[in-house]
């Protein structure tokens, strides 16, 4: 039972042939067989958001893909939308505002909001607090992301930062605590 | 690698993929979008033999009017459902329960006829479905047949679905000018399933409601119906119909919450559905 079948997928603009176990997740894979390790592995049930990857574009779980099932399919990984410069902004600004602490969830974190700021522009706090709800930072340093990824929504917009930002901001319930 | 060994085939067609369970010496199981399987395959919570991939069958992934209902391929993912305008016209109520279900990157890959096929208890979309009246069209050996939402949900994760099935699509009636719908949900997280929650369909009719569905989840081991609380809101009576659900709910206690607990939230989510319902407006929860 230990069958490997032959998949081709795109991973990060290069061509990939491997032959892979059925039972591999997608994150597995990239990690162990590619030697990406930028995506991380936390619950493997779906629910922490360390693997997230882009499957042919969207955003998905790593950990709740098989290998198998991305022949044909393009993947990127948080080392290949790092390298496009893409994500330029956002990575400055969370290494800025200290939105990082051990680095795990940062990846998905990125890639998340990357995702979300592609689709609405300049969100709110709200909505990038329901769209990061996906992505656990056991940290717990939500506050310096969501002001991250605030930041940068503004600056892409060419909107001035707004007076006293990175403080504790009236009206949002999840400041200050 | 955490899931048990298992042998892996991407069915070509729907024939393949019924040829390839109905041929399977043992345990086979479908693979969909996989956001609950796979999750149980990494907990060993399950160890089939065989995983029929039905992800390349063409024709599972469309939402079209057919025959005065709208049709729901199995395949459609969660996003897609949420970004599609024949979902929002004509069923209202699975465009209110979509945002609720997991995270984005879940319902990019998560599937309709996944969500339906799994019955998980405290899922939205089943309870959607009954509320609706839908039915489930369903392929398998001796030929297709479909089945009412309320003959298709039988017990704990136990559906009318055979192991040689495989569901195709659900279909729903085509939601009327006066018709009106309601969803609340609690959970601890958005995303998480829920603790109790509620899909609720009714007509409009001289300041009133007529025909009223209430579909309660995470109550029970499939949805429930809370007929006696039906009753009571189609006499405009909100207070006897909240009375009326410990008589309609038996909800077990389970790590989330006691039973007590959950009916009385059940009470909570009926006056904000309630609301929802006699608005003039249709709006999400």
């Amino acid at each position: 039972m230990t069958a490997h079948t032959q998949v081709r997928l795109t991973v990060n603009g290069e061509e990939v042939f491997e032959s892979v176990e059925a039972r591999k997740t997608l994150v597995e894979f990239l990690r162990e067989d590619l030697g990406l390790t930028g995506s991380h592995v936390g619950c493997e049930h779906g629910v922490c958001g360390a693997c997230t990857l882009l499957l042919d574009g969207a955003i998905v779980r790593g950990c709740l893909l098989l290998a198998v099932q991305c022949d044909g399919c393009r993947i990127d990984t948080i080392e290949g939308v790092a390298d496009s410069g893409t994500i330029a902004d956002l990575q400055q600004a969370f290494a800025a505002r200290n939105a990082l602490q051990c680095g795990f969830c940062t990846p998905g974190m990125l890639l998340t909001a990357a995702q979300l700021l592609e689709e609405v522009g300049v969100p709110s706090r709200e909505k990038i607090r329901a769209r990061l709800s996906g992505n656990y930072c056991r940290c717990t340093g939500y506050h310096a992301i969501v002001d991250a990824v605030e930041a940068v929504a503004r600056a892409r917009a060419n909107i001035p930062p707004q007076q006293g930002e990175g403080r504790i901001a009236e009206g949002d319930p999840g400041r200050g605590r | 690698m955490k899931p048990a060994a298992f042998a892996y085939a991407k069915a070509r067609s729907l024939d393949h993929a019924i040829e390839l369970l109905g041929g399977a010496p043992a345990e086979a199981r479908v693979l969909a979008g996989g956001q609950s399987l796979i999750a149980t395959l990494n907990m060993r919570l399950s160890s089939p033999d065989l995983l029929v991939d039905i992800n390349a069958v063409p024709g599972l992934d469309g939402i079209a009017v057919k025959d005065g209902m709208l049709e729901v391929g199995a395949l459609v993912r969660h996003a897609q459902a949420e970004r599609s305008d024949l979902v929002a016209k004509h069923a209202p109520l699975i465009a209110m329960a979509l945002p609720h279900i997991g995270h984005l990157a879940i319902r990019n890959r998560g599937t309709i006829g996944g969500s339906i096929a799994f019955a998980d208890p405290a899922a939205e979309l089943p309870a959607c479905l009954l509320a609706l009246g839908g039915e489930v069209s369903i392929a398998g050996p001796d030929g297709c047949r479909s089945v009412a939402a309320e003959q298709f949900f039988r017990g704990l994760f136990e559906t009318a679905l055979s192991p040689r099935d495989v569901l195709t699509a659900i279909r729903v009636p085509l939601a009327e000018r006066d018709g009106r719908f309601g969803f609340a949900e609690f959970s601890r997280r958005h995303g998480d399933y829920a603790m109790v929650g509620l899909a609720a369909q009714a007509r409009a009719e001289d300041g009133g409601l007529r025909a009223v569905r209430l579909v309660y989840f995470g109550v029970g081991a499939t949805p429930v119906r809370a007929r006696n609380a039906e009753a009571d809101l189609a006499r405009s009576d909100l207070a006897a119909a909240i009375g009326a659900l410990a008589r309609d709910l038996d909800p077990p206690d389970d790590l989330q919450a006691t039973g007590a607990v959950k009916i009385h939230l059940a009470g909570v989510l009926l006056e904000r559905v309630a609301q929802q319902l006699t608005g003039r407006e249709r709006r999400p929860a």
